[in-house]
């Protein structure tokens, strides 16, 4: 008897609500195979879609399913409602317009960077519950857990007639999206940009896709990964020198990870004329965790580059990469694919070093972008600003920093470099350098449990501004390690409120270095020492196959 | 807009350079500082317009530390800013200081 009860328990119910879904596109003849029309789409959503459903909407700081999302705005509240959004981002004005429709009773995500201050204000109004703000490899393992997506509505860039899909460049988060969904009795639906009648390869197969449509208009992506070096400052050529001199050639690292903005595009832009004149070319930064950066192109094209895996792609790269096969992962159709997952997962675990930008740090060295009246989230950079625990594979890099941190004695291991760029203070004289992170007012306003902490003063190991570069790792106390912050915060208030004797003495000691102490002459912090000053000579560095979007084009 | 004089001590006098140099420019972000002979050789004479309100402390703080780390008697600065970071006032000055002695050597 007993066996005969575990045989009739219902084994099977997601598959067979899933067949029930299904049925009801039958029914309406909203679909031919697996190709909606897409005047059909509002009214196929809700067919499938049911009350309380954990819906994905694919979307990441570069590629949207803005379609999909428009078609969702347009859907009966009455019908679609009480949705739990498990995504990347909240990026779209879309996303909230659903939440204000009140269809949406809560959220998972990682970023929501446009839509921050929307967001904080229906929280506060308590509109909407936020479950989690994740970090993007958080929110993918909980597709595998407790979050998994019962309707995913992705962005490729083709199908063809039987639903398969291809990503290409842009693959970013769709593998991890669909697998989750498409194996756990979800719906996945796909917009496409085109239809063909062959696909340059297979990058999702159609057994896994439910429906794709045609978009009206190809998905948008966002070129967010393109610094015009015509922007690049003086001050961020002097720290791109200390960064270079100080930390890349000290600790000799070939693995690493750069945040977005001009500090990291100004040192991508000195490796071929600084590096190259401190004979460091071979030595550091071979092998990247990087999306594909414009700014990158004069190191890859001087030889410094070996390696590099992309998160997403970049617009206006794609010849460019597609022509650099021993650089980028192409697959055999000669296109790129990325894979927002993966090249996290390597960030965090096979580089030694991550180096971004914030807009506050802390006596403590936490640091975060958070402020008041915005819920923005972190994306990706607790993950890469993190020593991984889990690392168990040695580098001379990981090594040397695990020597300066364990230098009193216990269990030797090595530590990852987590650095913080920043000038002392940003536009409109708001100072980098605080006593409190705004973040603790933002938490006690929409009532979060903790204050959103970017990267953790724990992790953080060196911090670069104007001033030169302060060694966390060889502070003795929260004393030292307060006063070489204070030591580098230049003329904000927390750098004016320095103890200069000690100060001096942890310069003596080596855990402050200015450019001085570090052999670099400032006169030398020039534009003239960029290998590219503006976005043509990227172009004109690329042997012309970099090709970039309209509004970077001033010529 | 604000402006104001500074004279302060100098630790040494001005070495024999080429007067007046300019550098910088005056646009977001940035400054231009002019560099002649002043009237008083133990002391530099500044004067600051700025377009930003209510930073003195901070403006003076960084000319303070110039006039420390150069021999800066008997030099007038003049010194008109469009907004300038602390960062770039302090790259700027050291920059026109280099280079005024530097055309000189």
């Amino acid at each position: 008897m007993g066996a005969n009860d575990i045989n009739s328990q219902d084994w099977d119910r997601l598959t067979r609500n899933r067949s029930e879904r299904l049925a009801r596109v039958s029914v309406l003849a909203l679909a031919r195979g697996r190709r909606v029309a897409p005047e059909h789409i509002t009214t196929l959503l809700e067919a499938v879609i049911e009350p309380g459903d954990r819906v994905c909407i694919e979307g990441n700081n570069q590629k949207q399913a803005d379609f999909l999302s428009r078609a969702l705005v347009q859907t009966d509240p009455e019908k679609v409602k009480e949705l739990h959004l498990v995504q990347s981002v909240l990026a779209l004005p879309e996303h909230v317009d659903l939440i204000e429709r009140g269809q949406v009773s809560r959220i998972d995500f990682s970023f929501s960077g446009p839509q921050a201050g929307r967001l904080a204000r229906l929280v506060e109004s308590k509109r909407i519950t936020i479950g989690a703000i994740h970090t993007y490899l958080e929110l993918f393992a909980r597709y595998f857990v407790d979050l998994t997506p019962r309707i995913a509505l992705v962005a490729a860039q083709a199908a063809d007639r039987e639903g398969n899909l291809y990503t290409g460049p842009n693959t970013e988060d769709t593998p991890a999206i669909v697998e989750a969904t498409a194996f756990k009795g979800g719906i996945v639906i796909a917009q496409v940009n085109e239809i063909v009648d062959k696909l340059p390869r297979v990058d999702i197969p159609a057994d896994w896709v439910n429906f794709y449509v045609e978009a009206p208009t190809p998905h948008y992506v966002e070129p967010l990964f393109t610094r015009d070096p015509a922007q690049i400052t003086e001050t961020q050529v002097l720290m791109a020198m200390i960064a270079i001199k100080g930390l890349y050639a000290e600790y000799g690292i070939t693995r690493l990870n750069h945040g977005i903005g001009f500090d990291t595009a100004a040192i991508e832009l000195l490796l071929p004329t600084y590096g190259e004149e401190l004979g460091l070319k071979g030595k550091i930064c071979t092998h990247w965790a990087l999306n594909p950066h414009p700014t990158l192109i004069p190191a890859i094209e001087a030889g410094w580059v070996q390696s590099v895996h992309c998160f997403g792609s970049e617009v206006g790269m794609e010849r460019y990469v597609s022509a650099r096969p021993d650089i980028f992962f192409i697959g055999a159709d000669g296109n790129m694919r990325s894979n927002r997952a993966f090249s996290q997962a390597a960030g965090h675990y096979a580089c030694d070093l991550f180096i971004g930008s914030t807009l506050q740090i802390d006596l403590e060295g936490n640091s975060s972008t958070a402020t008041k009246g915005r819920i923005a989230g972190f994306g990706g950079a607790p993950n890469m600003g993190s020593d991984p625990r889990g690392r168990r594979h040695a580098s001379p890099t990981w090594l040397k920093a695990g020597r300066e941190a364990r230098r009193h004695g216990g269990m030797p291991r090595g530590q990852k470099l987590v650095v913080q760029s920043v000038e002392t203070f940003r536009e409109h004289m708001a100072p980098a350098f605080v006593e409190r992170l705004d973040a603790w007012d933002l938490a006690e306003s929409v009532g979060m449990d903790l204050p959103p902490v970017m990267i953790y003063g724990e992790d953080l190991t060196h911090i670069i501004t104007e001033e030169g570069i302060a060694n966390l790792l060889l502070c003795d106390s929260a004393e030292e390690r307060e006063q070489a912050i204070r030591g580098v915060a230049g003329y904000t208030p927390v750098g004016l409120a320095r103890d200069k004797r000690m100060v001096e003495n942890l310069r003596d000691r080596g855990v402050i270095r200015r450019p001085e102490d570090l052999g670099i002459d400032k006169r030398r912090a020039t534009r003239d020492l960029l290998a590219a000053r503006n976005i043509k000579e990227l172009v004109q560095a690329s042997g012309y196959l970099y090709d970039p979007p309209q509004r970077f084009r001033n010529w | 807009m604000e402006s104001f004089e500074l004279i302060l001590p100098a630790r040494g006098p001005f070495p024999v350079a080429a007067l007046p140099t300019l550098r910088g420019v005056v646009a977001s972000g940035n400054l231009e500082v002019l560099l002649e002979p002043g009237q008083t050789p133990d002391a530099c004479a500044i004067t600051v317009n700025t377009s930003a309100q209510g930073f003195r402390t901070i403006w003076e703080a960084v000319l303070q530390d110039f006039a420390e780390r150069h021999p800066v008697g008997g030099l007038r600065l003049s010194i008109n800013d469009a907004g300038a970071t602390p960062a770039v006032v302090s790259l700027r000055l050291d920059q026109a200081f280099d280079a005024c002695r530097s055309a000189q050597s």
